[in-house]
C-alpha cells in the first residue's frame, strides 16, 4: 500500500449467506483520480460501495481510507469520506438547509465553518434557491442533488458516488458531470454508473466488475489506445472491389459492410488512409474510427468472453 | 454528536403530526381521568376528615393520574418508537449515519436520548395538571417529584425496549406490535397468582413502578430500570453491528 493512495482495497470478499457478492477485489485510488466503476446489475458494485463507505462490513479483506484502516478506526477513516448511496439518504420532513446543517454536525464541521461549507455545497449543486424548501417536496433530480451536496459538504478527500446522475435531466447531468470533473482535480472520486458515455466523459480510470470479480481495469489513456486499433469505417462513392482495396500498401485487411462501406484495418494513421482514397479517386465520403468502445468491452466482459480483448 | 442526533429525532417527531396527536390525545384522556379523580375526592372528603392519618389529595388524585399515564403510554410508546430505526433503514437514510464519523453507540444513544426528551416534555405536560391544584390546596411536593421520577424511569424503559424492537425489522408496524406485546406482557406478568411467582414479579415493570408512585424510592427499583434500559440499549447496538455484518 503506497502512502499516497486515498483508498486502498486489499482482497475484499463479501458473502451474503452462501452467495458470494464480491470476490477478492483489490484496487487503489489516488488523489486526482476519477474512477469509473462499471458492471451489469447484480455484479457487486453497490455492495463494494457500501463496504467502502462503512455501511457493510466485509467478510474478508482490508480497506484503508486516506491511510486509515476503516475497520480498526472507523471514525477517523469516515471523516475523510463522502458517500452518496443509490437511494439518497434524505429526511423528507426537513428543509434543505436544516438537512445540510445536520449533516455538517455529523461530519464534525466546526460551527464557524458550517455556513461557508453549506453555501459552497449548495452553489456547487445548484441548490442555492431551494434552501428553505422541504426535501420531500423537491423533484427527484433536486433530491439527487441534495444527496450529492451532502456527500461533498465537508470536502472529503474521498467521494463515493453510486449512480449520481440517475433521475436527472440532460442539462443537470451535464452540470453534475462538470461538477465531478472539477471535484476530481482535488479529491479522489469513485463513480458507479450504468451509463457508459458518462464514464468515457468524466473518468480517467475505469474498472469493470462482473459476478463479484474485477474483470477489467485500465486508465482512460490505455482504453483510448486500445480503441485506436487502426480500424476505420469508410464509405466510398466509387467503391473499388475488395481485392483492389486490399492491394494498396497501407491496408492490411478489409471487410465489406454494405455496397459502399467497408471496415479497413490499417497499420498507419488515418490521414494516410484518406490520402490513399483520394489518390485512387474512390470518392471518399465518410471516414470514422471503428471504435473498440467501452460499450463493446463492457458487453464482451459481461457476456463472459473477455478473451477477445 | 449524540445531542445532534437526539435533537434531529425530536424535531422530526414534531415536524410530523404524530407527536402532536399523541400529546393531544393522551392529555385529553388524562385530563378526564384527573377530573374524575378530583370529583371522587370531593365526594369522599367529609369521610376522610373523620379519619386520622387520612390519605391526602396527592395520594388520591395525583398518583392515580400518573398510573393512568403509565398505562396509556404503554399503548402509545410503541407508536413513537416504531420508526426510530426501522424507517431509516427502509428509506435508506441510515446510510448517512453509517457513513459519517459516528459510532454505533452514538447513533443508538442519540436516538434514545431523542425519544427520552420527548417523554420529558410529556411528563412536564401532565404534571401541569396536579401542579394547578397548588392554587387551591397544598400538595405533597416530594411525593409528586417521586411520581414524576417514577414515570420518567418507566417511560425511558418503554422507549429502550421500543428502540430495540425497531432495530429488528424494516417494518414499523411489526416493530410497534411487538413492542406493545412485550411491554404489556412485562406489565401484567406480576398479576400471576400461584406459587413461585416471586421471580416473575421481579421481572414485572408494574411491580417496580407502583411502589415509587406511593413515594417509596427503592434502590432496587431504580437498579431494575437502569438494568432494563441498558440491556435494551446494548442489544440495539449489537443488533445494528450485526446487521452491518450480515447485510
Amino acid at each position: 500500500m503506497s502512502s499516497q493512495a486515498l483508498i486502498s482495497v486489499n482482497n475484499l470478499v463479501r458473502y451474503y449467506g452462501d452467495y458470494c457478492a464480491v470476490d477478492n477485489i483489490s484496487f487503489e485510488l489516488a488523489a486526482g483520480d476519477i474512477l469509473g466503476f462499471l458492471g451489469p446489475n447484480g455484479a457487486g458494485k453497490s455492495t463494494t460501495m457500501q463496504m467502502l463507505s462503512g455501511n457493510l462490513a466485509p467478510t474478508e479483506g482490508e480497506i484503508h481510507i486516506n491511510g486509515v484502516d476503516l475497520l480498526d478506526k472507523p471514525g477517523a477513516a469516515k471523516a475523510a469520506l463522502g458517500y452518496l448511496p443509490e437511494v439518497p439518504p434524505l429526511y423528507k420532513e426537513m428543509s434543505v438547509d436544516e438537512y445540510l446543517r445536520y449533516c455538517a454536525k455529523l461530519r464534525r464541521i466546526k460551527k464557524a465553518d458550517t455556513k461557508d461549507a453549506m453555501v459552497l455545497a449548495k452553489q456547487r449543486c445548484g441548490l442555492s434557491d431551494v434552501g428553505k424548501r422541504l426535501i420531500g417536496n423537491l423533484s427527484k433530480g433536486f433530491q439527487q442533488r441534495v444527496g450529492i451536496a451532502q456527500a461533498i459538504l465537508h470536502s472529503p478527500q474521498v467521494i463515493i458516488l453510486d449512480e449520481p446522475t440517475v433521475g436527472l435531466d440532460p442539462i443537470q447531468i451535464r452540470e453534475i458531470r462538470e461538477l465531478i470533473t472539477e471535484l476530481g482535480k482535488s479529491h479522489g472520486i469513485i463513480l458507479s454508473t450504468h451509463i457508459l458515455p458518462e464514464v468515457e466523459s468524466v473518468c480517467n480510470r475505469v474498472q469493470i466488475i462482473n459476478e463479484g470479480k474485477l474483470v477489467y481495469a485500465s486508465d482512460m489513456k490505455g482504453l483510448l489506445a486500445q480503441q485506436a486499433t487502426g480500424k476505420y469505417e469508410i464509405s466510398l462513392h466509387r467503391p473499388p472491389s475488395v481485392d483492389e482495396i486490399r492491394a494498396t500498401d497501407i491496408i492490411d485487411q478489409v471487410e465489406q459492410l454494405g455496397d459502399n462501406s467497408f471496415i479497413v484495418h490499417i497499420s498507419t494513421t488515418a490521414d494516410k488512409l484518406a490520402d490513399t482514397a483520394v489518390n485512387n479517386n474512390w470518392g471518399l465520403s465518410k471516414l470514422v474510427p471503428h471504435e473498440h468502445s467501452l460499450e463493446q468491452i463492457f458487453v464482451n466482459l459481461a457476456l463472459g468472453d473477455g478473451e477477445q480483448l | 454528536m449524540i445531542t445532534s442526533i437526539a435533537m434531529r429525532e425530536l424535531r422530526s417527531m414534531f415536524l410530523s403530526p404524530l407527536a402532536w396527536s399523541v400529546l393531544a390525545v393522551t392529555q385529553l384522556i388524562l385530563a378526564w381521568s384527573f377530573f374524575t379523580q378530583i370529583d371522587f375526592f370531593f365526594n369522599i372528603q367529609p369521610e376522610l376528615a373523620t379519619l386520622p392519618n387520612a390519605p391526602g389529595v396527592t395520594d388520591l388524585v395525583v398518583m392515580p393520574t400518573f398510573e393512568a399515564a403509565g398505562i396509556i403510554l404503554l399503548m402509545v410508546t410503541p407508536l413513537l418508537t416504531m420508526r426510530l430505526i426501522s424507517e431509516e433503514r427502509r428509506n435508506g437514510s441510515i446510510a448517512l449515519l453509517l457513513s459519517s464519523p459516528v459510532s454505533m453507540t452514538q447513533i443508538v444513544l442519540g436516538k434514545f436520548l431523542g425519544i427520552v426528551l420527548f417523554m420529558l416534555i410529556f411528563i412536564i405536560m401532565i404534571s401541569m395538571m396536579p401542579l394547578s391544584l397548588l392554587m387551591g390546596t397544598e400538595l405533597d411536593l416530594d411525593k409528586l417529584a417521586a411520581g414524576m421520577f417514577a414515570l420518567f424511569l418507566l417511560l425511558s424503559a418503554f422507549s429502550s425496549a421500543g428502540l430495540y424492537l425497531s432495530s429488528l425489522t424494516e417494518n414499523p408496524v411489526v416493530a410497534a406490535m411487538s413492542t406493545f406485546g412485550l411491554l404489556l406482557l412485562l406489565w401484567i406478568i406480576s398479576n400471576n397468582t400461584g406459587d413461585n411467582t416471586a421471580a416473575l414479579t421481579q421481572l414485572s415493570l408494574l411491580s417496580h413502578f407502583a411502589p415509587m408512585l406511593r413515594g417509596l424510592i427503592d434502590t432496587a427499583d431504580i437498579a431494575y430500570f437502569v438494568l432494563f434500559i441498558s440491556t435494551f440499549l446494548l442489544l440495539t447496538i449489537r443488533q445494528m453491528d450485526s446487521q452491518r455484518l450480515q447485510g
